[in-house]
């Protein structure tokens, strides 16, 4: 498979004579694992720099330009014991990227402003006690403020573009009492200052400003590594497509390297890696992964296939883009987009605590000034307290509550097989009362397997599977995994659309249909007990075997079902697939409801009267007709071998062969939410405390600053116990 | 006290080093791998050829 990669589309010219090459590696997760790929690329000629990024399981070559063949490095890691694939980054991982080195950048300004400020700010502490002249602690100030000023400028934009896009949509989200605080903390400390007054914030503003674009960086590095490990498995997935690079030749490029227009051929066996219309050809093919109906359909000029549709019998020419009108695909579009917006009006626990907080502590301070007026004091005091008010109760232990048990809890998933593609996922698949399960692709394996190799004897099976090498019809395929073969048999003629026949042992040897094999009595007898499944039939000398190939249930798909109701969460299969399949599925998985033949229409209707009820549902599903599904539930998974589509819009990803991911998704959500409910209330407790204390009129800044950082790193402590992993 | 006419711009300017020296390690991409710097620091050198080693 890998002699064959075209890598000319991902070489980039790195300037002086270099070229850059970008590997996805699988199975890198040790430093041993990083210093032997590193020796071992290092000592070929010509190569000048090999870097493992261990982080991303990814390397990065660089070598003198037409010297080295870049095959070279695959087949050397391979014999290494390391699957590689070149990658390139997509759009919404080099966005994210940024998005997280942009952070950490005004996150480093704040931070040394914050430390400098300090240096500043102690002296006036203790000189305030003691006998510092007014004019030395005048210029303390305005050296802070001189620090301050523009390193908040720069750092607090996030907060305040957020907070103004928010109060243009008439709406409060926790920036706005963030940015207020942070701007009324610097006017009145400038105000301050400009009078020789005692007291000045600029060390708490700066302080509050480094400690939430600490939590902004955490909860961005989670999406970035995300979209990385997401980037990695699209890469190692290896897709390719044979294309015509002229009216009468052929190539095979990487998948990603196919434009709209790109003529593509497609033959029996191969997986279609591209949206497209069929241009000439007939053949049947399997849609499972897409539709989840497992009866093939035949396509003919003019229809269109989707990426991941099975090709089965005949060869196809395909126009890549799925420019043809009224298909699935614009169906699906449609009811995508109408699911998306509707998920993005649902308000995170941060955004509904701030809606409650921001009254309150505006409120709270508009008070603390009435009643010092009323109590007789000056309007200079009384505003400085309100002030004062606004800058204890700056909500910096809120903003780090959320963001930081999101980084460990997603920390903890990660390890159980789990990507999160949103930070909000965590609450919503925490709150599910309801999951429902697509069935193709999702509680069966991708891939077909043999059912009934219990009754077949394992010699039989072996030589089948040998036999089987030689054909490239996807259920021989089937054959040949199931028997682990390696080695085709010599001799082998393929008879198109019946089997492949030879001979072993001096007696003749078949594999087929179940009429090319004389075994239709056999073949019948199966299909009467399992109607779903494809027959192959398999001959040698007299004796006849049927083998029964069908997708076969994740091996602990019951288990998962089983653990799931005893939390407390009812499981339904809803799917697109026929009657008598999802009977079966569900029996065996002792799931009592279910639907057969939904339509993507359907399938997000019974998601709104499950919402309607009060249900919260969690849609795990992986075809292009689960899209729509996956975007209206209240929280949504898909596997790892679901469709782009799919997998874009699901909240979080799963990988391997097994269900469990989606048990311990659940479970270490619920843990998280409770975390941060946790962590929200002892920022209520921390604001209990501090702003008697504020509305008195005694805060300092010395309490303003002890008391922002040890709520902060109190809530942070909490949110680390995220980390102990559930007992099984 | 007018020692702190020196000290204070020394004070800063130090700060300010220290800013662009974490500028610097920023866009030179040493943040972009924490997991594998960790192990970089602990990991044996490489072993030392054979001219190198004789002294």
């Amino acid at each position: 498979m890998q002699a064959d990669i075209d890598f000319s589309h991902y070489l980039k010219r790195a300037g002086g004579g270099l070229i850059h090459l970008d590997l996805a590696v699988e199975g890198i997760n040790c430093a041993g694992c990083m210093a032997k790929i590193e020796r071992n690329l290092s000592t070929i000629p010509d190569v000048t720099s090999a870097r493992v990024n261990l982080t991303d399981s990814r390397l990065a070559l660089e070598w003198k330009a037409g010297t080295i063949d870049p095959a070279l490095f695959v087949s050397r890691l391979a014999e290494l014991g390391y699957k590689a694939y070149p990658f390139e980054r997509d759009d919404a991982e080099t966005l994210e990227a940024q998005r997280a080195q942009g952070l950490l950048r005004r996150l480093g300004v704040a931070a040394f402003a914050a430390m400098n400020v300090m240096m500043l700010s102690i002296p006036v502490w203790s000189g305030n006690v003691s006998d510092m002249l007014p004019e030395q602690r005048d210029f303390f100030h305005w050296l802070s403020a001189l620090i301050v000023l523009p390193a908040a400028a720069y750092s607090a934009q996030p907060f305040f573009s957020s907070a103004l896009s928010a109060l243009r949509a008439r709406g409060v989200n926790m920036d706005v009492p963030i940015s207020i605080g942070i701007v009324l903390a610097l006017v009145t400390s400038v105000i301050e200052t400009v009078n020789h007054a005692e007291h000045a914030y600029f060390d708490a503003a700066i302080m509050l400003i480094a400690f939430l674009l600490a939590g902004r960086y955490l909860d961005q590095n989670m999406r970035r590594r995300t979209r990385a490990f997401a980037g990695n498995l699209a890469a190692l997935k290896a897709e390719t497509a044979t294309k015509f690079i002229s009216p009468t030749e052929i190539g095979t490029v990487p998948a990603a390297a196919i434009r709209s227009g790109d003529i593509v051929l497609l033959r029996p066996g191969e997986r279609c890696a591209v949206d497209g219309s069929v241009i000439e050809g007939r053949s049947e093919i399997d849609q499972s992964l897409i539709t989840g109906e497992t009866l093939p359909v035949m396509v003919t000029p003019g229809s269109a296939v989707f990426a991941g549709t099975l090709v089965r019998s005949g060869t196809l020419r395909i126009r890549a883009s799925a420019a043809a009108g009224g298909t699935l695909l614009d169906e699906i579009s449609r009811l995508l987009d109408h699911a998306l917006q509707a998920r993005s009006r649902y308000p995170r626990l941060a955004e509904r605590a701030s809606r409650l907080y921001a009254p309150v502590v505006h409120a709270t301070a508009f008070l603390t000034m009435l009643g010092w007026l009323a109590y007789g004091a000056g309007l200079h005091d009384s505003i400085v307290t309100a002030i004062a008010v606004l800058i204890i109760t700056c909500p910096c232990a809120l903003g780090l509550a959320i963001p930081a048990v999101q980084t460990v809890a997603s920390g903890a998933l990660f390890g159980s097989g789990v990507l999160l593609n949103a930070g909000d996922a965590i609450e919503r698949i925490a709150e599910i009362d309801r999951v429902i399960f697509d069935k193709t692709g999702t509680l069966t394996l991708p891939e077909l397997d043999v059912a009934n190799c219990a009754e077949i004897p394992d010699d039989v099976l072996r030589l089948a599977g040998r036999l089987a090498l030689s054909s490239r019809h996807p259920v021989a395929a089937a054959i040949a995994r199931k028997a682990a073969a390696a080695s085709p048999l010599p001799d082998i003629q393929e008879e198109p659309g019946q089997g492949v026949h030879g001979f072993c042992d001096g007696h003749p040897i078949r594999l087929g249909r179940p009429s090319f094999c004389g075994a239709d009595g056999l073949a019948n007898e199966i299909l009467c007990r399992d109607p779903e499944a494809s027959v192959v039939a398999f001959s040698h000398g007299g004796s006849r075997y049927v083998f029964a190939v069908r997708q076969r249930l994740r091996p602990d798909a019951a288990d998962v079902v089983a653990g799931l109701a005893r939390m407390g969460v009812a499981v339904e299969i809803v799917s697109g697939d026929r009657e008598p399949a999802v009977r079966l599925a569900a029996t065996q998985l002792g799931v009592h409801e279910w639907r057969a033949g939904v339509s993507p229409v359907d399938k997000i209707a019974r998601i709104e009267e499950l919402a309607r009820q009060g249900c919260k549902v969690l849609m795990v599903g992986d075809g292009l007709n689960d899209a729509p599904a996956l975007a209206a539930a209240h929280a949504s998974m898909s596997p790892a071998t679901a469709t782009h589509m799919s997998q874009a819009v699901a909240d979080a990803v799963f990988l391997g062969e097994r269900l469990a991911p989606v048990l311990s998704a659940v479970k270490v959500s619920r843990k998280a939410l409770r975390l941060m409910r946790q962590n929200l209330w002892l920022a209520v407790v921390y604001n209990v405390l501090a702003v008697p204390i504020a509305i008195a009129g005694l805060v300092t800044p010395l309490i303003a600053a002890a008391a922002m950082s040890g709520s902060s790193v109190i809530v942070m402590l909490n949110a680390l116990r995220a980390r102990a992993r559930e007992a099984a | 006290m007018e020692v702190l006419v020196i000290l204070v711009p020394l004070a800063l300017a130090l700060g300010f080093l220290g800013l662009l020296g974490f500028l610097w390690s920023l866009k030179s991409g040493q943040y972009d791998d924490l997991d594998g710097a960790a192990w970089r620091a602990i990991a044996d050198d490489e072993p030392v050829s054979d001219h190198g080693r004789s002294k």
